[in-house]
């Protein structure tokens, strides 16, 4: 895995794009995110079933991941099982 | 990682909404990407190894910006206000391009091999033609140069700038919201293709969701009707737009003033007295001061529309001078003011502005000037107060070293601009055989007014300043020189002290 790298979920429409990582794996609905999608898309885990928003920035505790949600879905976002959460930024004036 | 994913995001997310207005025409999101996926397969098939622009702002420019992109070969937008034997060796260094725009002109000027010149409509149509690409360029680890860009060269030969993807990214997704514009949101551009700030408008308006309304030549009269036509909420100016759109508006007091919701501004130093005047003359709009460099992918500090508002109605002059600052830097950078020796300053005191933070690229085709800890050297100087608004002091090569003391023309400048009768003012150094340097002063008195003698601008100086700023030799000229975006041209200035 590397940064500019997309993955997709298995459970749902959910697509990534990996900002920046670490060691662990990334899943979406509780199962692990690859470049390609399965045919058919695997249940969603009701613990990870909070589902993602297009454009959010979402990172995990130690902020070694970061992932931009370029695709939303049904499932959420977690890092070997530990959920990620949404990246706060500030608003800023737009400038340009 | 890849900028092309603005677009792709902003066509996903709102595929039929317009996104680009130019010359009357709209895009939508869906019909711009469709146009850059077209012009990726035209590049890629004619072997450029950059993509050049020699036009005007236009949809062209948007659809070149990210088709390159896609393609995985970097965009150099060049500016056409530059002389042919200025231009040519700029064009030397970036063959085999594509060039897109004035084929006239790239036929009669230039004649080297692999020079692929096309207009602007056989460009835009063709890209509308074609389909994507067979293959999306192979992702290679997120440092790919998306963008060159050569500098102004106000100071010295132009460089080539190299903007990589990862740059470009950090700076939109730190800074915009995704899809954040209301669709009534509509921003009008006006400054060209080839300054930073055009590029990052292209950029932050289709994140951010907000049409582009694209004004290819800068005039007053067609920037108001254009703002009132499509019902412009935001803009970006350069300091001597705003000037001349005031200008107008004093000349035609019947004029609807456009209610835009913000104006931000930037790319040249703001005179206090411009934007007191904007900030009366539009009371509803933000103002937003913008920072930033080439170098840094645009903006790295922010004056934003509540600082203005309260540095314009307050009395305190702590508070006021704030207007002369450029705000905060952004919370993605770091900024350190050093000295000559690369010594960190204390608040307060002025010396070389050092940037960090993932937007930095710092980079040159030859060389990186970033240091082994990833700080740029601007070669801006300025200084930060204690709580850290960030003002300043023009160019570190600017500054006048007299008898080992440094000074920077623009306190000498501000100071000037207080008289009556003086309309501009540029100090800059002059060789002194006593002290090193000295200060030479070149200053344009107002039609109106009768020119004030030497002595009374030398006494005004040693009033406010201090006595080594008095200026040694003090011309009377009839304009100054300053490049099309308001940079004033102090090297050309230093060269009628020569003599």
């Amino acid at each position: 895995m590397k940064p500019g790298m997309k993955l997709k979920s298995a459970t749902c429409d959910t697509e990534v794009m990996v900002i920046k990582c670490g060691q662990g794996t990334v899943e979406c609905g509780g199962l692990p995110m690859a470049v390609d999608r399965p045919p058919e898309p695997d249940p969603i885990d009701p613990a990870h079933a909070a589902g993602t928003v297009m454009g959010k920035r979402y990172v995990d505790a130690g902020a070694t991941f970061e992932l931009l949600c370029v695709k939303p879905g049904k499932g959420s976002l977690s890092i070997d099982g530990a959920p990620l959460t949404l990246k706060d930024a500030k608003p800023l004036p737009a400038s340009d | 990682m890849n900028i092309s994913i603005i677009l792709q995001m902003a066509a996903d997310a709102a595929e039929d909404r317009v996104g680009l207005v130019c010359g009357g025409r709209r895009w939508t999101y869906g019909a711009l990407l469709a146009a850059a996926r077209g012009a990726a397969s035209l590049i890629r098939d004619s072997g450029a190894r950059h993509v050049a622009l020699l036009d005007e702002s236009s949809e062209a420019a948007a659809i070149a910006l990210f088709g390159a992109a896609i393609a995985g070969v970097p965009y150099v937008p060049l500016n056409y206000r530059l002389a042919d034997a200025g231009l040519g060796p700029l064009i030397d260094r970036i063959a085999p391009a594509l060039l897109i725009g004035d084929v006239a002109r790239a036929a009669g000027a230039w004649t080297q091999e692999g020079l692929l010149p096309q207009s602007r409509d056989a460009f835009v149509r063709e890209a509308e033609g074609r389909g994507a690409p067979a293959k999306d360029h192979k992702e290679s680890d997120g440092e790919t140069i998306a963008i060159q860009l050569f500098t102004s060269g106000t100071t010295a030969a132009p460089k080539a700038a190299i903007l990589r993807h990862s740059n470009l990214l950090s700076y939109i997704l730190g800074t915009v919201e995704f899809a954040s514009a209301d669709e009534a949101e509509a921003a009008l551009v006006s400054v060209p293709p080839y300054h930073i700030a055009g590029i990052a408008a292209l950029l932050s308006s289709i994140y951010a969701q907000r049409r582009i309304l694209l004004l290819p030549t800068f005039e007053p009269a067609a920037w108001l009707a254009l703002a009132a036509k499509e019902g412009a909420t935001n803009a970006f100016v350069v300091p001597t737009m705003l000037a001349r759109i005031i200008e107008h508006l004093d000349k035609t007091p019947d004029a609807p003033i456009p209610a835009l919701k913000a104006i931000a501004y930037g790319g040249g130093r703001m005179p206090l007295e411009l934007i007191h005047r904007a900030l009366d003359l539009f009371p509803g709009t933000g103002f937003t001061n913008a920072y930033g460099l080439t170098e840094t992918s645009s903006t790295i500090a922010i004056l934003g529309p509540e600082e203005h508002r309260a540095a314009h109605a307050s009395t305190d002059p702590a508070t006021r001078a704030r207007l002369g600052s450029v705000g905060r830097p952004l919370p993605t950078v770091e900024i350190e003011i050093r000295d000559e020796d690369g010594r960190v300053l204390p608040t307060g005191e002025r010396g070389e502005i050092y940037v960090r933070g993932d937007q930095v690229s710092g980079e040159y085709r030859e060389r990186s000037a970033l240091d082994a800890q990833g700080w740029f050297p601007t070669r801006d100087a300025g200084w930060l107060d204690s709580d850290g608004y960030l003002f300043l002091s023009g160019r570190a090569d600017d500054v006048i070293v007299r008898g080992g003391e440094n000074m920077s023309p623009g306190e000498i400048e501000d100071v000037l601009l207080t008289h009556p009768a003086l309309a501009d003012a540029c100090a800059v150094a002059i060789p002194s055989v006593e002290w090193g340097e000295a200060v030479g002063l070149a200053v344009i008195v107002r039609g109106d007014k009768a020119a004030p003698s030497d002595t009374e601008l030398r006494d005004l100086i040693r009033s406010r300043l201090r006595s080594s700023r008095v200026p040694e030799r003090i011309l009377f000229v009839d304009a100054l020189p300053y490049n099309e975006l308001g940079k004033l041209l102090r090297r050309e200035v230093k060269t009628w002290f020569k003599d």
